[in-house]
């Protein structure tokens, strides 16, 4: 079965970042708020063209709610879609849908935390299963190194590997005055981090950080005559395989393999026309599976690949170029955040901006590697 | 009448440790109501041989003193897999593909399901 998607006919018409690191004094739903308004004020709409919203907060579990009585408006429709990380492109894909049907005329998606100043824990109420929890998997963390373990067995990935994933982001973040992390960051540094669940070490985790983000989707007719470029949504796909990496068949495959594929083919572009992709990355081993699920680099290639400097500054397949979850910032759900960079190479207004970008993928995660959505963004002269 | 889960749990608590199979003979687990994918209600119960290998595998550190203690994903002989923890083993010794057999622990709350290394029964 063939997926129908309205290519191009909706676009992203504003974003916005806020607190992007540290936000101290700032409840969730402040920043979400924050970040959603600026996204508004950048498109040039108001907050009463606004009639769908779109959220998922890692607090609040009736954050759509929440979210319409904080900005005092009456959506026609709230989606709380909670797949994890990756909500937030099944969002862009649900509301490009609606808004091409004429369900709805202006959504604005967004997401916001406080972790870092509120505790500095990754603020989820979810947990493994019942069936996983006895044995005490650190959640989500053991289940990537189970990954990570297999992968490395099967491939010959290796720690430098995915030390090289973690040095790409931080390079990247170095020169990107929003991204949290810019110190500096030797292979030493990530071989002799403090292990925490093997083989993946602290150096191999996103940040605990603050932030919120946001972006206005409107119909394409409309976003031209707006303020900014249109970022035109060619494609956007998501798939579930499982929960529990328990109920992985593969844990060395994941659905990336299936959302990927799809959101290219709506598009009607290979890897190979991709210029630039933003991968959620709150593991090394994460952007290894990516590369390769999505079909950057073959199958068990990955760690080969990015030890290759293919996805850092100067490299074939720019990855993460704001510093990814692992350097540039990780409020707890990173998605939207890739979308946004994704969006900000095309517009040309990326703070490592690459020349020339019309086609970039913004890929997300969400679970134990459960829950994988992808889209594909293009500049006008993709249409 | 129960729920398979709690049939599951109950007989774990009588030492048997079982799992569910197709009517084409695919052994499920966790316990469902029916075949996933299918909808098929017809699972028979049959108990497992706790025969498996390990599937992969990591370390989990602690502060010390306390010691490592390690995740597993076993693969069942039946051809089910689960998460659990290899006891009577060093973080050298254990490796994926090593063989494994499953015991019932009864030293907290409720019996879990453990492994230890195949015809080691020290």
């Amino acid at each position: 079965m063939s997926d129908s998607f309205p290519r191009g006919r909706t676009a992203i018409a504003g974003l916005a970042t806020f607190g992007v690191g540290e936000m101290p004094g700032y409840s969730s739903i402040e920043l979400t708020a924050k970040a959603g308004l600026q996204a508004l004020e950048d498109s040039g709409l108001s907050l009463r063209d606004v009639d769908a919203l779109y959220i998922c907060q890692p607090d609040d579990f009736f954050a759509g709610l929440t979210f319409a009585e904080y900005l005092g408006i009456q959506p026609r429709y709230t989606d709380n879609n909670r797949t994890g990380g990756s909500a937030f492109m099944s969002h862009m894909a649900s509301a490009a849908l609606a808004l091409d049907a004429g369900y709805i005329d202006c959504a604005l998606i967004a997401y916001g935390s406080n972790q870092r100043s509120n505790g500095g824990k990754l603020a989820t109420k979810i947990t493994s299963n019942a069936w996983d929890l006895p044995y005490a998997p650190l959640f989500p963390l053991t289940s990537y190194a189970l990954a990570a373990t297999r992968h490395m067995h099967e491939f010959g990935t290796t720690r430098e590997d995915l030390a090289a994933v973690a040095l790409a982001a931080r390079a990247w973040a170095q020169t990107n005055p929003e991204a949290f992390a810019r110190g500096p960051l030797t292979l030493d540094d990530c071989l002799s981090a403090r292990m925490v669940s093997t083989p993946i070490s602290v150096r191999d985790c996103c940040l605990v950080t603050d932030g919120a983000a946001a972006i206005v989707m409107t119909r394409t007719d409309r976003a031209r005559d707006l303020a900014k470029p249109p970022v035109p949504v060619l494609g956007a796909a998501a798939a579930t395989w499982w929960n529990s990496i328990a109920q992985a068949p593969d844990v060395t495959v994941t659905a990336a393999s299936e959302s990927g594929p799809r959101a290219m083919a709506m598009a009607g572009v290979s890897p190979d026309d991709i210029q630039t992709a933003q991968l959620y990355d709150a593991f090394t081993i994460n952007t290894i599976l990516f590369l390769e699920d999505l079909g950057f680099c073959p199958k068990g290639e990955g760690g080969r690949f990015v030890s290759s400097g293919a996805i850092a500054p100067g490299g074939s397949m720019p990855v993460n170029t704001n510093g990814g979850g692992l350097s540039y910032c990780h409020p707890g759900m990173y998605g939207l955040f890739a979308i946004i960079e994704a969006a900000r190479q095309i517009r040309g207004e990326a703070a490592n901006q690459l020349p020339g970008i019309d086609l970039a993928l913004a890929h997300g995660n969400g679970g134990t590697l459960s829950s994988q959505a992808t889209a594909v963004l293009g500049s006008m002269a993709t249409l | 009448m129960s729920g398979p889960e709690a049939h599951w749990r109950a007989a774990l608590a009588e030492g048997r440790f079982l799992l569910q199979r197709t009517a084409e003979g695919t052994a499920i687990f966790p316990p469902r109501v029916a075949a996933p994918g299918r909808g098929e209600p017809t699972l028979e119960w049959f108990e497992a041989s706790g025969r498996g290998t390990v599937y992969s595998l990591s370390w989990i550190q602690r502060r010390p003193p306390a010691a490592p203690y390690n995740v597993a994903l076993i693969d069942l002989e039946e051809g089910a897999r689960l998460m659990s923890r290899v006891e009577d083993v060093d973080a050298g010794a254990l490796a994926i593909g090593m063989p494994v057999e499953a015991f019932i622990d009864r030293s907290g709350e409720e019996p879990i399901l453990l492994f230890r290394p195949a015809g080691d029964r020290s």
